[in-house]
């Protein structure tokens, strides 16, 4: 039911990539294209713990190739998705996207969520000279010329959240995450800006990926009496927090928990009731205006029904394809090279606004915003950063990250 | 010291919730040494239940889901058992793959009917919130689970000691061929085991509701957790659950307090290294004349 309409059989797709295989072997032709289509790689994962939230953004990216491929298909062919499994696993990552790129040539790969997984992937890509669009808000300090990073990194996130805290007079703040990479290097730099901008981390704590007992860490909030909660929280965490949170009698106006991992997809999972009144940071919103996300919604809901909601990760994803198909048209050809040196400067009407590829970083001009969930669970937007912000994955424009960049 | 008795109720909710997801798995891998790894998709399917049961119910999904997801979870299990299992008795490395791959099943059936973001069970409202008693904070929420839990070990105490097929589970369970041999169909009390098994986890399923995530992946959060009660209390000992989930959940409590959550976990599994050292067969031991 919550599978793509239209499918490409097994046996088509084996058949198309061996055909594909026999015609570069022949002349050597351009990578995954063949007569009147081009193979790209789906990878994500669609079984363990990240599954979750991975089938959504496959789901994105299936319908934004169906919509170009509706229009006419990239330089003429149509697209045709090689969809593989990364089964939450980083080692299973590197290998099927090893597999992607050797054995069934795909053009290009729009794969992961986890930093871990696209750790993984790197060194593959790299290797072999193929790209990858990561679709996902990020940790930064990184920039490889093999990778397209359409979500925010933390000058556009992270950094835009701890303005908006300030802002609203929450100087003390307390720092909950999960413990892996990514939040461990957004709270090294939320420690940077809290020093340089007079604000006070009355606490840090980290639970294990899956964690679901809350009450202790929460004694501990209340006890530290921070003004908010800055949460790195990832997964299904965020479900036992917000309900112990809950149960606790901590409210958003006593305390408000800002949120950097969850999206609509997990306010759902959360309960509304739990979230509402809680501010997060993203860079779109189902909720955000303008005629191109009408339309996004509108051709989600058509396509795996009206209860679906739409997300940042979402939504980036589905621009990494359209990003992808404009880079390809503008080079003229499928090759990774020429696709990179293309992809620079191309802009987007995207859902969540205008956003252009900084050719430099790989990374996207986007808009940050923060919206506090409502109790039908939607988010609206509460402040945004107005003007698309430049990437900066190295903070280096910022002076109190000197020593992070260092580092 | 007052947050100190603080960690009390904190420690004993977490021994409850050790103790539901536990109990069940008691039966079938502690009276029937079953090594059923889809025991955690069991304590899912309870969860997904009470998330059917509230498109009629509402908020009091549930309560009603309780009796519910025993007998809907029960029969899973009692299906799980005829179609499966008993064909592997004598085998607990192909019981272990089998029941493994049939979680994997389940899991990914889950993904497909309710699809793979995590769902949502509203509280009824009277669970919502807690009580200050002596300075420290009681949930309700948690205090249905410490009831539910004590209810339901008082229950299934109940039935091993005094009723006649639950005699008869004893009985199989201390010597197989004895029982056969004085007329106890083994073949229905394995069903009947397993049927209840299945039934208890559905019933901790669904008060898992009250606490965290309702997802395809529910049941591997706590899986490991159940086999740790199981194997430290001692294989088939209530007494030995009660004890072990207690002291487990106190002492994730205090070592989480003392330290952070990664580290509790840590010093937990190190605790229980040592002790399984010393006692290889758990805190309880079942005297048995069988020849095993």
């Amino acid at each position: 039911m919550r599978q793509p309409t239209r499918r490409t059989p097994r046996r088509l797709l084996s058949a198309l990539s061996a055909a594909v295989l026999l015609a570069s072997a022949a002349c050597g032709g351009a990578a995954g294209a063949d007569g009147d289509t081009v193979e790209v790689g789906i990878l994500h994962s669609l079984s363990g713990t990240m599954a979750i939230s991975e089938v959504t953004v496959r789901d994105a990216e299936l319908l934004a190739i169906e919509e170009i491929n509706a229009a006419g298909g990239v330089l003429g062919r149509q697209i045709v998705p090689i969809i593989e499994d990364g089964a939450s696993d980083q080692a299973i990552f590197a290998e099927r996207a090893q597999k992607l790129i050797a054995q069934d040539q795909v053009a290009t790969v729009f794969g992961g969520w986890t930093s871990a997984s696209r750790k993984a992937m790197l060194p593959v890509f790299e290797r072999n000279n193929a790209l990858l669009w990561y679709p996902v808000q990020y940790e930064g300090l990184e920039s490889s010329p093999n990778i397209f990073y359409t979500g925010a990194t933390t000058n556009q996130q992270i950094v835009p959240a701890l303005d908006y805290l300030r802002e609203e007079g929450h100087t003390r703040i307390y720092l909950v995450g999960s413990d892996y990479v990514f939040p461990r290097t957004a709270n090294q730099i939320i420690h940077a800006y809290a020093e340089a901008n007079g604000m006070e981390i009355v606490g840090e704590e980290y639970t294990p990926l899956g964690h679901t007992e809350y009450t202790t860490l929460i004694n501990g909030i209340s006890d530290a009496e921070p003004d908010a909660v800055f949460n790195t929280l990832n997964g299904d965490s965020n479900v036992a927090f917000f309900t112990q949170l809950v149960s606790s009698g901590i409210t958003a106006e006593d305390m408000p928990v800002l949120s950097v991992s969850v999206a609509e997809e997990e306010v759902a999972g959360i309960g509304p009731d739990n979230i509402a009144g809680h501010p997060v940071a993203w860079n779109y919103y189902q909720t955000t205006e303008g005629g191109a996300n009408e339309e996004f919604v509108a051709a989600f809901q058509a396509a795996y029904g009206e209860d679906r909601v739409t997300s940042d990760p979402m939504q980036s994803a589905y621009n990494a394809v359209y990003l992808w198909a404009a880079a390809a048209e503008a080079a003229g050809s499928f090759e990774a090279d020429a696709v990179r040196e293309a992809a620079a400067g191309i802009s987007l009407a995207a859902p969540e606004g205008e956003i252009t590829i900084d050719g430099d970083t790989q990374h996207v001009f986007k808009v940050a915003r923060i919206g506090i969930v409502q109790p039908d669970g939607t988010i609206e937007e509460v402040w945004n950063s107005g003007e698309p912000i430049e990437p900066d994955p190295y903070l280096e424009g910022y002076p109190w990250a000197a020593d992070l960049a260092a580092g | 010291m007052h947050a100190l008795l603080g960690q009390l109720p904190v420690g004993l909710s977490i021994g409850a919730v050790l103790l539901l997801v536990a109990l069940g798995l008691n039966f079938t891998f502690g009276q029937m040494g079953v090594v059923n790894m889809a025991h955690g998709e069991f304590l899912m399917a309870g969860a997904y239940t009470a998330f059917v049961l509230q498109a009629w119910f509402g908020a009091q999904s549930v309560l009603v889901g309780l009796p519910v997801a025993f007998v809907v979870v029960g029969l899973m299990g009692l299906a799980l058992e005829r179609g499966l299992i008993r064909h592997f008795y004598g085998r607990p490395l192909d019981t272990l793959l089998l029941t493994w791959g049939v979680s994997l099943i389940l899991q990914q059936v889950a993904r497909d009917v309710f699809g793979a973001p995590n769902v949502d069970v509203a509280a009824p409202g009277w669970l919502a919130g807690g009580v200050d008693a002596a300075g420290v904070r009681l949930h309700y929420s948690r205090l249905f689970i410490l009831a539910l839990a004590v209810l339901c070990v008082l229950a299934v105490g109940w039935y091993l000691a005094r009723s006649r097929t639950g005699r008869q589970m004893r009985a199989v369970t201390q010597n197989r061929q004895l029982a056969a041999c004085s007329g106890i169909d083994t073949a229905r009390v394995d069903q009947i085991t397993f049927f209840i098994g299945s039934g208890v986890a559905g019933v901790a399923g669904v008060a898992l509701t009250l606490i965290g995530p309702i997802g395809p992946t529910l049941g591997s959060t706590y899986i490991v957790d159940a086999f740790l009660v199981v194997v430290v209390g001692g294989l088939g000992q209530l007494r030995g659950a009660v004890l072990a989930a207690a002291v487990l959940g106190l002492l994730n409590a205090y070592a989480e307090f003392w330290s952070d959550a990664s580290l509790a976990k840590v010093v937990v599994f190190a605790v229980i290294i040592a002790f399984l050292q010393v006692r290889p067969q758990g805190l309880f031991v079942l005297r048995s004349r069988a020849l095993t």
